[in-house]
């Protein structure tokens, strides 16, 4: 358990490298000079500057933010469960959120309003789960949790299966098809100014809280011994990553993985002690999500969806870890 | 007496032969009563073709009229009940249902890849109707309408209709055969409320775009797949002078937003939301609805081309195909933002 700050600073040049690298390129040829005048000068913005700051720049900001508040998310489930099988979504946040856009979308609500639909069907499945959970007392409390998360989980699948029967096959099913395997194409600064907020309302507790949640992965007993509230620490965890999720998701659609994989290979960097996992993950989440939207949107003209290249590269990725540093995880 | 019960039975007895053989555009052969009456369409683009061909002889919809589309349709049409789909995949239609309707003809109106070919046979030989695939493409339309009225006895009306449908192919060719290519529109085809998911060129949600003269700026780069996303970032460097869209969403406030207003099409107030009343004129579903919206595009990319006032042009059109006399009033919402100087 040695301290490894040389580990994070890596990280946060490796970030600060992929953040370039993103905002450098993309199917509009930037020169220069449009860099320089978007930074220096007012008047009317050319076109460079407006792909430059109001295209490339929220999108590759939203890239950053969801891989942080996956992978944040994603850590602190797999800490509060004591399971490394966790993932974000494994309370029915996504699946939920996914259920609300779909409904959207048949709805034909406007952009927000599909957003904001995924943002509170995500929260609402989270809080159902939650009392489920809450009234099923006799059972043991975090496989309750998870139980209860899996079904309403099925339930709300189901619902988006019955969605997408009714949907118009020419116009809704394949922007529904889409938008379940998660993409950045439509971010704008108004999306921005939402999500970020809601993202660090959900960061902030639980980088505050990172000691007592380092504790509670020792178990519940040793927690309590130490005169922690376990109960309510739990459900400020499940409320922060919850929040955070159910935000990025309804910018971004569902993308799996990320908050599964990241956290595993930042403990395979920096060791299982919370506070030093949490930012490592988010670092590495950051970098990640920002190189797999670059991959997206420069593999075709056309946008590859962020699920399908999450699943393709981080599969094999994490495979090939665990073959190699066998052991030292979980 | 009993001559009596021989004649009565030998005429009832032509009413139940199994008369016509027929072969559909994927060569399959169907043996049809000699009296078609009741007809059901396997899918949305065929119950446009029969709604438009025989509508008398129709039973049911594959999803029924919505509210605002009634209007444009037929009094006995529009009520007639929902059946859904049969063609063989993601079927919503329930076959005990659709055999309990009696159907004399079943058919289906799009592609003749050989998945479709052998869907098709898989529902003839569970239902035993006969069932018939056409051939939906562009080029083949006229073809393809004059073989479904022979097959249900209405060759006056089919052949009416095929007639138009090629002389509307007809006028756009010859008006459109000197044009140089340089002076070819760059369009867009913009679906969802974002605007950001689009047809590829090539697709069949595109091709009335290109017949009509436009040049589809999302080419195709590799692959099958008619429907994807794109980039805000990909349109901007495109720069269509056209965008074609028929999400009301996107339209009302694409030129409110500044992202969009460098798009040369926005900036130049060249965005128009494409018609959808009864059916869309573009895409949705891609059948003989989109006749319309071949003259209707030609008419926007070329106008000095095509000086003619497109509301005559769907008031006729309306008048054979639907079978409606639209008043000035119905066809000012039809055309709704289709039209340039909407704003």
């Amino acid at each position: 358990m040695t301290a490894r700050p040389v580990v994070l600073i890596l990280l946060v040049v490796a970030l600060c490298v992929a953040l370039l690298l993103a905002l450098a390129s993309g199917p509009f040829p930037l020169a220069v000079s449009d860099v320089v005048h978007a930074l220096l000068q007012d008047g009317a913005p050319s076109p460079g500057e407006i792909v430059l700051l109001r295209v490339r720049l929220p999108r590759v900001a939203a890239a950053a933010l969801v891989g942080v508040a996956l992978a944040g998310a994603g850590t602190a489930y797999q800490t509060l469960f004591r399971n490394p099988l966790v993932s974000p979504d494994i309370l029915g946040v996504s699946t939920g959120a996914g259920l609300g856009a779909v409904l959207g979308i048949l709805l034909a609500l406007p952009v927000a309003g599909i957003q904001a639909l995924a943002f509170l069907a995500g929260l609402a499945t989270v809080v159902l789960v939650y009392l489920i959970a809450a009234a099923l007392r006799r059972h043991e409390r975090t496989l309750v949790l998870v139980l209860s998360g899996v079904v309403i989980g099925a339930l709300a699948g189901a619902c988006i299966s019955l969605v997408k029967i009714l949907a118009d096959p020419y116009d809704q099913l394949p922007a529904i098809t889409f938008w379940l395997l998660g993409s950045l194409a439509g971010v704008k600064i108004g999306d921005l100014a939402l999500v970020a907020p809601l993202v660090l309302a959900g960061l902030v507790p639980l980088v505050l809280l990172r000691w007592r949640i380092g504790v509670l992965a020792l178990g519940d007993d040793e927690a309590r011994s130490l005169g922690i509230d376990v109960a309510r620490l739990r459900a400020v965890v499940i409320l922060a990553a919850t929040l955070m999720t159910a935000t990025v998701v309804a910018v971004s659609g569902v993308i799996g993985w990320v908050g599964l994989m990241i956290p595993h290979i930042a403990r395979m960097m920096v060791g299982p002690s919370f506070g030093r996992l949490l930012p490592a993950a988010m670092l590495l989440g950051a970098s990640f999500m920002l190189l797999v939207d670059l991959l997206a949107r420069s593999l075709a003209r056309v946008e590859t969806p962020l699920g399908i290249l999450t699943a393709v590269l981080g599969a094999p990725f994490f495979l090939w870890l665990l073959a190699r540093d066998r052991g030292s995880w979980a | 007496m009993r001559y009596g019960v021989v004649i009565a039975l030998l005429s009832v007895l032509p009413g139940l032969a199994w008369a016509a053989e027929v072969t559909d555009s994927a060569g399959r052969r169907a043996s049809l009563p000699d009296r078609v009456e009741r007809v059901m369409a396997a899918g949305a683009n065929a119950a446009v073709v029969l709604y438009v061909v025989a509508p008398e002889k129709m039973i049911g919809w594959p999803s029924a009229p919505r509210p605002a589309e009634r209007e444009f349709l037929r009094q006995r049409e529009r009520d007639l009940p929902e059946f859904g789909r049969l063609t063989g995949r993601g079927d919503t239609a329930n076959v005990e249902v659709v055999l309990s309707a009696r159907p004399d003809l079943v058919f289906d109106f799009g592609s003749v890849t050989p998945t479709y070919v052998s869907l098709a046979d898989r529902v003839a030989e569970q239902t035993g109707f006969p069932y018939l695939l056409l051939d939906g493409r562009l080029d083949r339309t006229a073809a393809s309408i004059r073989l479904l009225g022979k097959a249900m006895g209405a060759v006056d009306r089919s052949e009416a209709i095929a007639r138009y449908v090629e002389e509307a192919e007809q006028l756009i060719d010859a008006r459109l055969a000197d044009l140089p290519g340089a002076k070819r529109r760059r369009v867009y085809l913009a679906r969802q409320a974002n605007g950001l998911e689009t047809g590829l060129a090539g697709s069949i949600n595109t091709e009335i775009l290109e017949r009509a003269g436009g040049i589809n700026v999302a080419e195709r780069t590799s692959g099958r797949g008619n429907i994807a996303n794109v980039s805000i970032e990909q349109v901007i460097a495109w720069a269509p002078d056209t965008i074609v869209t028929w999400d009301a969403n996107f339209f009302a406030q694409v030129f409110s937003d500044p992202v969009w207003a460098s798009v040369p099409a926005v900036r130049d107030h060249r965005v128009f939301l494409a018609p959808r009343l009864p059916f869309g004129w573009i895409d949705a579903p891609p059948s003989i609805n989109r006749t319309i919206g071949l003259r209707w595009i030609a008419g926007l990319l070329y106008p000095e081309r095509f000086p003619e006032d497109i509301r005559n042009v769907a008031r006729d059109f309306y008048r054979l195909f639907y079978q409606v006399d639209v008043t000035a009033e119905q066809l000012d919402r039809i055309l709704a933002g289709a039209q340039p100087g909407h704003r």
